[in-house]
């Protein structure tokens, strides 16, 4: 039996279909005891689903636990003077947020499985990075959530770093300039969160008439669509118009898609825009009514298992996300592993009946 | 007096508030009130378009004057005066279509002068009523009866709630726990009270022998009754069932013969929405923290049951829409009297009889329960609706000595 950090030794997207499938078992059943053992809210809820402990089913057979649940309870698989990290979902005012407790294995472990990722993306040498974000996120703990938390996360990168927004979320053009200076001739690596590099960046950039030159550079960004698809902007004109705006060449615009309940363990877009699962997770998709597996192609609930989780039990969750499988070990860009596609948030309940409970409970 | 442009007047196209409030009430089921529904159940009738949505038709039927006037036999009395109180205020529940329209037939029968504040989302049925309202404005017959209605819809950030509220004398309040307490912010005048009709728990109860008694056809029959009781309304109407208990021997065969049934009807009637499924899923680990439940045998999401061991005082909290049910067996209808709360309202049943029922409901002095119906009537409109005789309470005694 492989440890967290012998799986983590793993090339990110080496493993064909047969062998990921039987590190996934033999890691997950791994989990799924651990956290029966240590969670007492986990076994209860696998207990009344029926699950057989001296009988683990193939992976794609265990229960999942809905993101929503995190929402609701505290799940935790460890000592609470273990916990080293919470980390909290950006929900808006009001809303409930998830909370997700990390102790010092499993933090570690995001970390590395985060840097195996992204370094393949990247290279493993640090470069110059430039966040499309305000300095104001991270150095105000009250929103350290799931945006700060990223910026953090994805800065270990940088050999340095250059905020692109001031704290009032404008185009900081002056500093900009002096770091392109500087760093001339080097590969600049450029995150930010999705909507944030449209509305603030890129959108800023056009107002302004400042044309960097950013054909140099790698952007990672990540945080969801929604926003965007409500502007009618797709993933090609995404990166048609960054183009345009920077010089940035579209294949080196990488979108990623990940949970904060599954944090480190991201799915990355290939240049051809497929996002692709590495050996350290999976995606599963499933049918709304009866929540089997769906076939290539088939739309359906977004199911992410993921091989870090040891101090919470989210190693297999189902998401609120719809999507579907595109093809599995067979992408043209040459990794291995499922690839799929985001359709978007799944969409809210139209229910009739005389009860507003509904939006106060969920 | 004005309300602020928020507010959109449905019906009737202009209005002058003041004098609107200074029309006199009426005796209940007064001639001109009887003769008005009548006419409107007449026009709704003879709508093609009405006949789309069963919940109008029920609507028009329930207008009829023959209904109206077994109504009056039942709720008024020759040795009694009454006179309605006035203006009555109702605010519709925000997602049942034609609530709306009984809240304000009661009121009417009642002999009230009415503002009704219809749903903020918009349904066609809603708009199919008004508009068979307002082509009786211009018939000669109801002359009297139409200045004495308005209906209206807005939204949250309207302040007519606190104008309309001001000048009522009696509130007729439909909605969840937080919406009650959100609208009782706004003064009513002091002799004036509110009717609310806050969130409710339904459950049903079934005896083994007689489901498994039942031949194919009456055993469809029951499923289909079940399935109006809840599904039809996703489970959402405070009348639907959540808890579905269980009493008798052979117990479970008889679950699987209903079980089986009921899933053929929704299976072919019912669309379920992805959400929906999650959402099951949610609330059946929800429940399974807070007590031992086991996933009953079902084919997939549509029908969701979570078997319980023991009844829970709490089981309420634990609910969703759409097709899920807590499910207990049980050896007596006394066993499950200690976790009737308030909350409770309706009880629908097969296979027990009325005098079995009073006598459950006598001797256990509960305190919650307002309605017990047989399976397939619990979202039937009554008059008598939460424990309320909305007739007495929508008008007041005239004594003379």
């Amino acid at each position: 039996m492989k440890n967290i950090n012998e799986i983590l030794e793993t090339a990110p997207y080496s493993l064909d279909r047969e062998a990921k499938h039987r590190l996934l078992n033999e890691r997950l059943h791994e989990l799924t005891h651990h956290h029966y053992t240590a969670c007492p809210e986990y076994r209860r809820m696998m207990d009344a689903a029926g699950l057989d402990m001296k009988r683990l089913p193939d992976y794609e057979e265990l229960p999942f636990l809905p993101v929503r649940l995190f929402k609701e309870f505290e799940l935790r698989s460890c000592a609470k003077k273990e916990v080293v990290k919470m980390m909290t979902s950006s929900g808006t005012s009001g809303q409930q947020v998830s909370r997700i407790y990390l102790d010092r294995e499993t933090s570690a472990a995001q970390q590395k499985c985060l840097t195996k990722i992204v370094s393949h993306f990247l290279g493993t040498k640090r470069v110059p990075m430039l966040i499309l974000d305000s300095s104001a996120v991270v150095k105000n703990r009250n929103i350290f959530s799931a945006r700060g938390a990223g910026i953090l996360g994805f800065s270990m990168f940088g050999s340095r770093r250059q905020y692109a927004l001031n704290e009032e979320m404008e185009l900081d053009i002056e500093n900009m300039k002096s770091f392109l200076q500087d760093n001339e001739g080097e590969t600049i690596f450029m995150f930010g969160f999705t909507f944030m590099v449209w509305q603030h960046f890129y959108k800023k950039l056009l107002e302004t008439g400042y044309r960097p030159d950013f054909s140099h550079s790698v952007l990672i960004h990540g945080g969801g669509w929604k926003k965007l698809e409500n502007e009618m902007v797709s993933p090609e004109e995404y990166k048609a118009r960054l183009n345009e705006a920077c010089g940035i060449l579209p294949e080196n615009v990488h979108n990623y898609y990940g949970l904060v309940e599954q944090t480190g363990c991201i799915c990355m877009e290939c240049k051809f825009g497929h996002l692709h699962t590495s050996v350290f997770s999976d995606v599963l998709i499933r049918r709304p009514l009866d929540f089997s597996l769906a076939d290539k192609g088939e739309r359906g609930l977004i199911e992410l298992v993921s091989t870090l989780p040891g101090s919470y039990p989210g190693h297999v969750l189902l998401t609120e996300d719809v999507g579907e499988i595109l093809g599995e070990d067979d992408c043209p860009c040459g990794l291995m592993g499922k690839y799929f596609r985001i359709e978007g948030r799944i969409k809210n309940a139209e229910i009739r009946g005389c009860s507003d409970t509904y939006a106060s409970k969920f | 007096m004005q309300v602020n442009s928020e507010l959109i007047l449905l019906y009737p196209m202009s209005i002058e508030w003041k004098n609107f409030f200074q029309q006199f009430p009426m005796e209940p089921f007064s001639e001109e009130t009887v003769i008005f529904l009548n006419m409107l159940s007449v026009s709704l009738l003879h709508d093609p378009e009405v006949k789309a949505f069963p919940d109008v038709v029920t609507f028009a039927f329930f207008c009829r004057k023959g209904n109206i006037l077994k109504l009056k036999d039942m709720y008024t009395s020759s040795t009694e005066l009454r006179m309605g109180r006035g203006v009555v205020f109702h605010i519709a529940p925000s997602n049942v279509p034609v609530s709306f329209a009984y809240s304000w037939a009661a009121g009417l029968l009642a002999g009230n002068l009415n503002v009704v504040k219809v749903p903020s989302k918009l349904f066609p049925q809603v708009d199919l009523i008004v508009r068979h309202l307002r082509k009786l404005q211009g018939v000669n017959a109801s002359k009297e009866m139409t200045s004495r209605m308005v209906f209206v819809r807005y939204d949250r950030t309207s302040e007519a709630t606190a104008f309309i509220s001001a000048h009522c004398d009696v509130r007729v309040i439909w909605g969840g726990d937080a919406s009650i307490a959100a609208i009782r912010k706004n003064e009513i005048p002091p002799r004036a009270f509110d009717v609310c009709f806050a969130d409710r728990y339904s459950l049903a109860v079934l005896r083994a022998s007689a489901v498994l008694e039942l031949n194919d056809k009456r055993l469809a029959q029951l499923a289909e009754a079940f399935y109006n009781d809840t599904y039809l309304f996703d489970q959402n109407a405070c009348s639907a069932p959540h808890l579905i208990v269980w009493l008798g021997s052979d117990i479970g065969q008889a679950k699987k013969r209903f079980w089986e049934a009921v899933y053929r009807i929704v299976a072919a009637k019912y669309v379920l929405q992805p959400v929906i499924s999650v959402n099951k899923l949610v609330t059946f680990y929800r429940q399974a923290v807070a007590m031992d439940i086991k996933h009953g045998d079902t084919l997939d999401n549509l029908v969701v049951r979570a078997e319980l061991k023991s009844l829970p005082y709490d089981i309420e909290k634990f609910r969703c829409e759409g097709g899920y049910f807590s499910e207990c067996t049980i050896s007596s209808l006394d066993d499950f009297a200690q976790i009737i709360n308030t909350k409770y309202q309706t009880l629908a049943y097969f296979g027990f009889s009325v005098e079995e029922l009073q006598k459950f409901i006598k001797s256990n002095r509960l305190k919650g329960l307002d309605r017990l119906v047989p399976i397939g009537r619990a979202a039937d409109f009554s008059l008598t609706w939460d424990g309320w005789d909305l007739v007495k309470t929508l008008s007041r005694v005239v004594s003379i000595l």
